[in-house]
Formats: C-alpha cells, sequence, structure tokens
C-alpha cells in the first residue's frame, strides 16, 4: 500500500511540514497541506484525497474545529477515510469520531506523540486508508481500565488480545505482538468474544466497532 | 469611666459632668446643627425652585438629581460633626464607585440604601431636627441674656430685684447643662441610628468582595488557559516535530550501531517529555471542558482514574465556566483521594442542577473515615467552591462509605 495522495491540517508548521516531509518519504503524495478547517474542507472538496490527516484543535476557536470538521466531511461521505491527531486522550472526541459517517470508510484517532513513531504512524495512516479503525493504544488502555467487571472473565493473554483488537489491530499484527501463531490469536478472539457476548465476526472492521461499542459501555 | 458620649456624660458626678466639655460641646454641635439645617433648607429650596423652574429643560433634573443627592453631602457632615458629642467615629456607609468618573460614582450612590437614608435625615433633619436644635439653642441664649444681662436692660426695677435675676441666672444656666447636654445626645443618637452603616450595606462590600475574588479565579482561569495555548502551540510542537525527526534518523541508522543506540535513547527521551508536557497540560487547563463541558471532562477523569468509575449526569445545559470548573477541580480532587486514601473498589459520580444549584456527589465504598483536617486537599476544596459561594458537606463514617456533597449556585444555563 503506498502511493496515497493525502491532505494533512494542522496549524502548527513545524509538525505541518514535518509529517508532509514523512509522508513524501515514504512514497505518499501530499496534495495539500493546510492549518484550519476551512482550508480543509476546500482542500478535500477540490483533491478528493484518498486519506485525511488531520488536527483536532485548529483556528479560529482552537478548540475542536478539525474534529468537527472531519465529522462534517465524514457525514457528507461516508467513504472518506480520515485520521485524527490528538494532543491528549480525550475519549470524548474518540467515541464521536467513531460514531461518525458509515462503516465502510477506515477511522483513527491517535495521540500526536504517536507521529514520532514513524513506521507505526505511517502503517495505521495506511490501514485508515485501507477501511480499517485504529484506535490509539492510550484510548485503549483507559477504555479497559474503565470497564473492570466483566473484563475480569477474561484471561490476562486474553485481555491483552482484546486491548489489540480494540486499537484495530489485525490478525497476524496481533500474532506479531503477543509473539504466538496466529491460529493462537484466532482462537483467544473467539473465546474472548464468546465471554462478552459479542458477534463472532470475521469482519476486522466490524469487529474492532463491536469492542469499542462494548468497551465504551 | 470616662464618658463616650452626650448621653452617657449625663450620667457622671454633677461636678464632674460641669466641669467637662460636654455641656459646651453638646451647646456647640446644636448651633452648627441649627445653622446646617438652615443651610440645607436654602440649598434644597433653592434646587427645588430651580428644578421646577428649569423642569422644562433637561436640566431641570439635575436640579432634582442633586437634591437627592444633597444628603450624600449632609450626611458627611454630620458624621464628622457628630465627633463633637461622640467619641466613637461614624464609618463611612458608602461603597466606592468601581471606576472613576461621574457615571460610575452616580450608579453607585442612587443604587445605595445608605443615601436614601442620608437623604431621609436631611429631609427630617430640616423640617424637624434643626427648628429644636435652633429652639434649645435659642432657649439658651434667652435665659442668659434675660438673667445676666438684667442689670443691663431692667433699668426701670430697682437693684435688689435686677441682681436678684441675675444671681438667679447662675444656677439656671448650670441646669441647662444637663437638658442641652439631653437633647445634643438625644439627637446625635438619631443621627447615627440613621446615618450608621447597617448589615445591609455590609452585605453589599461582602457581594462586592466575593465578586471580586470570583473575578480573581475567571482571570486566574484565562490566564490557565493562556498557558495552555502556549505550552501547546510551542513546546508540544517542537517535541513532536523532534520525536518525529529522531523517529526518521532511526530509519537511516544501520541497527545495532552505536549512533542508532544512542539516536534511539534520545528518541525514548523525547516520547517521556511529551508524555509529561501532555499531563502537564491537562492538569493546566482541562480543554474538553472549555469544548464539552463538565459531564465529558468527569468522564475523562474518570477514565484516568485507578479504579471504575460510574458516572450519572442530568444537566439541563452548559453552566457559567466558573462553575464547571470548580465542579471540575472538585471531582478530579476527591477522586484522588478516593484512589489514595479510600481502598475503595469502586466511586460514583453524580451531577443533577435543581432549584438553580448544581449538585456534585462522589461517592465510594472504602473504608470511609475520611478528615477534612488531615489533608489539605479537603481544605482546598472548600475553599474554591467557596470562592463561587457553594457549600462542600462529607460524610464519611469508619466502614464508609464516603460521601462528598458539594453544591454550587448556578444563575444561568446555556443550551
Amino acid at each position: 500500500m503506498s502511493g496515497l495522495r493525502v491532505v494533512i491540517a494542522e496549524d502548527g508548521v513545524i509538525v505541518r511540514e514535518g509529517v508532509a516531509g514523512m509522508l513524501r518519504r515514504f512514497g505518499h503524495e501530499v496534495v495539500a497541506a493546510v492549518g484550519d478547517a476551512d482550508e480543509l474542507r476546500a482542500a478535500v472538496r477540490e483533491h478528493r484525497p484518498d486519506v485525511v490527516v488531520t488536527d483536532v484543535r485548529m483556528p479560529p476557536g482552537f478548540s475542536d474545529e478539525g474534529l468537527q470538521a472531519a465529522i462534517e466531511l465524514r457525514a457528507a461521505d461516508p467513504e472518506l477515510p480520515v485520521l485524527v491527531l490528538s494532543q491528549y486522550v480525550e475519549q470524548t472526541y474518540a467515541t464521536e469520531l467513531l460514531d461518525s459517517g458509515g462503516a465502510p470508510a477506515g477511522v483513527g484517532y491517535l495521540l500526536k506523540d504517536r507521529i514520532g513513531e514513524v513506521t507505526e504512524f505511517v502503517d495505521a495512516l495506511a490501514a485508515v486508508a485501507a477501511g480499517r479503525t485504529v484506535v490509539d493504544p492510550e484510548v485503549v488502555r483507559q477504555l479497559l481500565s474503565r470497564r473492570r467487571d466483566p473484563l475480569h472473565r477474561l484471561t490476562a493473554r486474553e485481555r491483552e488480545v482484546l486491548g489489540l483488537m480494540a486499537e484495530g489491530r489485525s490478525n497476524a499484527a496481533i500474532a506479531r505482538a503477543l509473539v504466538v501463531s496466529e491460529a493462537a490469536v484466532a482462537k483467544h478472539i473467539n473465546s474472548l468474544l464468546t465471554k462478552l457476548d459479542l458477534p463472532p465476526d470475521a469482519d476486522d472492521h466490524r469487529r474492532v466497532r463491536a469492542v469499542l461499542a462494548y468497551l465504551r459501555g | 469611666m470616662p464618658a463616650r458620649n452626650a448621653l452617657e456624660a449625663l450620667t457622671l458626678r454633677p461636678t464632674v459632668f460641669l466641669r467637662s466639655s460636654w455641656p459646651w460641646r453638646s451647646l456647640a454641635y446644636l448651633a452648627s446643627g441649627a445653622l446646617l439645617g438652615a443651610a440645607t433648607i436654602l440649598a434644597v429650596v433653592g434646587m427645588l425652585v430651580a428644578g421646577v423652574l428649569l423642569s422644562i429643560v433637561v436640566i431641570g433634573f439635575a436640579g432634582y438629581l442633586a437634591t437627592v443627592l444633597s444628603g450624600i453631602a449632609v450626611g458627611r457632615l454630620e458624621r464628622r460633626r457628630l465627633r463633637l458629642v461622640d467619641v466613637d467615629e461614624l464609618p463611612d456607609p458608602h461603597r466606592p464607585p468601581p471606576r472613576a468618573g461621574l457615571r460610575a460614582w452616580l450608579l453607585v450612590r442612587l443604587r445605595e440604601q445608605a443615601t436614601w437614608r442620608e437623604l431621609g435625615y436631611t429631609m427630617m433633619s430640616a423640617a424637624l431636627f434643626c427648628w429644636m436644635d435652633a429652639l434649645v439653642v435659642g432657649g439658651v441664649i434667652y435665659e442668659v441674656l434675660t438673667t445676666f444681662g438684667a442689670p443691663v436692660y431692667m433699668q426701670d426695677e430697682g437693684a435688689g430685684s435686677r441682681w436678684a435675676l441675675f444671681l438667679a441666672g447662675i444656677p439656671l444656666t448650670v441646669v441647662l447643662a444637663w437638658p442641652v447636654t439631653a437633647w445634643a445626645g438625644a439627637r446625635a443618637a438619631m443621627a447615627r441610628a440613621i446615618l450608621a452603616p447597617r448589615a445591609h450595606d455590609a452585605d453589599e462590600k461582602l457581594i462586592e468582595v466575593t465578586r471580586s475574588r470570583a473575578r480573581l479565579v475567571d482571570a486566574f482561569e484565562v490566564e490557565r488557559r493562556r498557558i495552555e495555548r502556549d505550552l501547546h502551540d510551542g513546546a508540544q510542537q517542537r517535541l513532536v516535530a523532534l520525536s518525529m525527526q529522531l523517529g526518521l534518523a532511526r530509519l537511516e541508522l544501520p541497527p545495532g550501531s552505536p549512533s542508532a543506540e544512542s539516536v534511539a535513547e534520545a528518541h525514548d527521551l523525547a516520547r517521556q517529555a511529551l508524555t509529561d508536557i501532555r499531563e502537564l497540560i491537562r492538569g493546566v487547563h482541562p480543554k474538553v471542558l472549555t469544548d464539552r463541558g463538565l459531564p465529558a471532562a468527569a468522564g475523562e477523569v474518570a477514565s484516568t482514574a485507578p479504579l471504575p468509575v460510574e458516572l450519572d449526569f442530568t444537566l439541563p445545559g452548559r453552566l457559567p465556566s466558573a462553575v464547571e470548573v470548580t465542579a471540575y477541580f472538585v471531582i478530579v480532587e476527591a477522586l484522588t483521594n478516593v484512589a489514595k486514601h479510600s481502598g475503595a473498589t469502586r466511586a460514583w459520580i453524580s451531577g443533577t442542577v435543581t432549584a438553580s444549584r448544581l449538585v456534585v456527589e462522589i461517592r465510594d465504598d472504602g473504608r470511609g473515615g475520611a478528615d477534612p483536617a488531615a489533608g489539605t486537599g479537603l481544605v482546598g476544596l472548600a475553599d474554591r467552591v467557596a470562592v463561587v459561594d457553594g457549600t462542600v458537606a462529607l460524610a464519611s463514617p469508619p466502614g464508609g462509605p464516603t460521601v462528598l456533597r458539594v453544591e454550587l449556585p448556578v444563575t444561568e444555563v446555556s443550551a
């Protein structure tokens, strides 16, 4: 997966140019790099990018214009993959974003710090562009710590798998992260879905949504 | 026990009283009262006439206004004059105007109860008191003239009766010291009762103080937001960029080489710095509170708590920011306490608005026995809440459960 056409919206020049340079280095095309929500809407209308990367907080109000623009864009075009970068783990924002648009397109919510994990960041962008859901591990960690009651039925390993699933990782990626076979991962997943009364779903994307919805209670 | 005012002076031993300055001071008080009264009558009548005559034009209104405000001048003079017959000074009941300029001063004065009390006093003084003062002073003068002046003006009487009257004047005059002082004392007591600051005026001062404290809190909040913005736009941006550059550098370096290791270490440090600054910024000002309001912000706090927290908020809309911020920090502090001291396994936070008060309750199933005096946290909380005129109640019997209940007045709710 390479050669994505990306629109970047970020008000900080240093970060905006840095991300643009990094994505170009990985062979993607940055068709527009803009500094506020209105420019973002215009750029998306004009370029029809494969994926949008946007900051939550942007001029003029420096509140959550970027997030609102992302949600609007997804409402107008549910096929548009959007990766939102946030300064903090704000579940409220993550939730609003995940509930936005339709299921077909990918959506991502990552901490801005993850930009530093260059490879992971570029992979996450590709995953979102491919229509998957990516959620920052920090958000997942908080969600897991919040819903402790029903989770105690899970084994420690199943909880680990659940966390990685919620981040939007594929079975293969989970297997790599835990250094086990994919078959073992599939077994854990089936068992934990059963324990949590979640529908066993082969579709990665819907599965992530189900897990997140469950965790958000 | 020296006398503190004219009325107390009356209770002194006659010898002490007569040798004291009280009778003279009383006389001076009444004489100046009569003069002030006369001046007031002239001034007020003058202003009212001017007001009536000029009422065809707008300036007439100024005449009426001046009449109303004349009480302030009279009140000030009266408070000063009172020192003649009263040791205790009367404090000024007026509040200082918030801004310089005539308009601000006028607005404050016309809203104050004290202004209208002073006007009432001025009117009573002009209509009644000053006449009585004049009567008493006139009576004294008449008595002194008729008795001590007898040898001079009673030329057609016999010398015996003239000097008898003269001599009778001495005890008469001495005796007069008491009614003069008594009337001066009574007059001063009335003036004091009307012109002294009331609890109501003090309340206004208190409200003013509270308001200014609230303003301070608001200013503080604005400042926190500014700091948060600066940190976010400056240091955080640079750290993100730094972390990204280091991440890119790591990709270039051959794995396992010494340079790759030191860059990896630098990358880790940058990552930690980012985490630190993120937590710092959150502590300075919770952005989600500004953007989404109290329930959302409480949710964020709950999600970072080390124990499960159930939320139950039913709010009619966004609350005033001072209330939201206070409630937010109450929740942060309370959950910190729960996590640190209570040994609880669960906590519940509820928030409702009833009878224009926001009631926030934080419950836990811990061991109880929380002591407000033990930790500064609760005291600090109470201070924060007091500024916005709220109350804090804590129930924490040994064995639990602990309930912290905070009520904050809510003036306006925006949807």
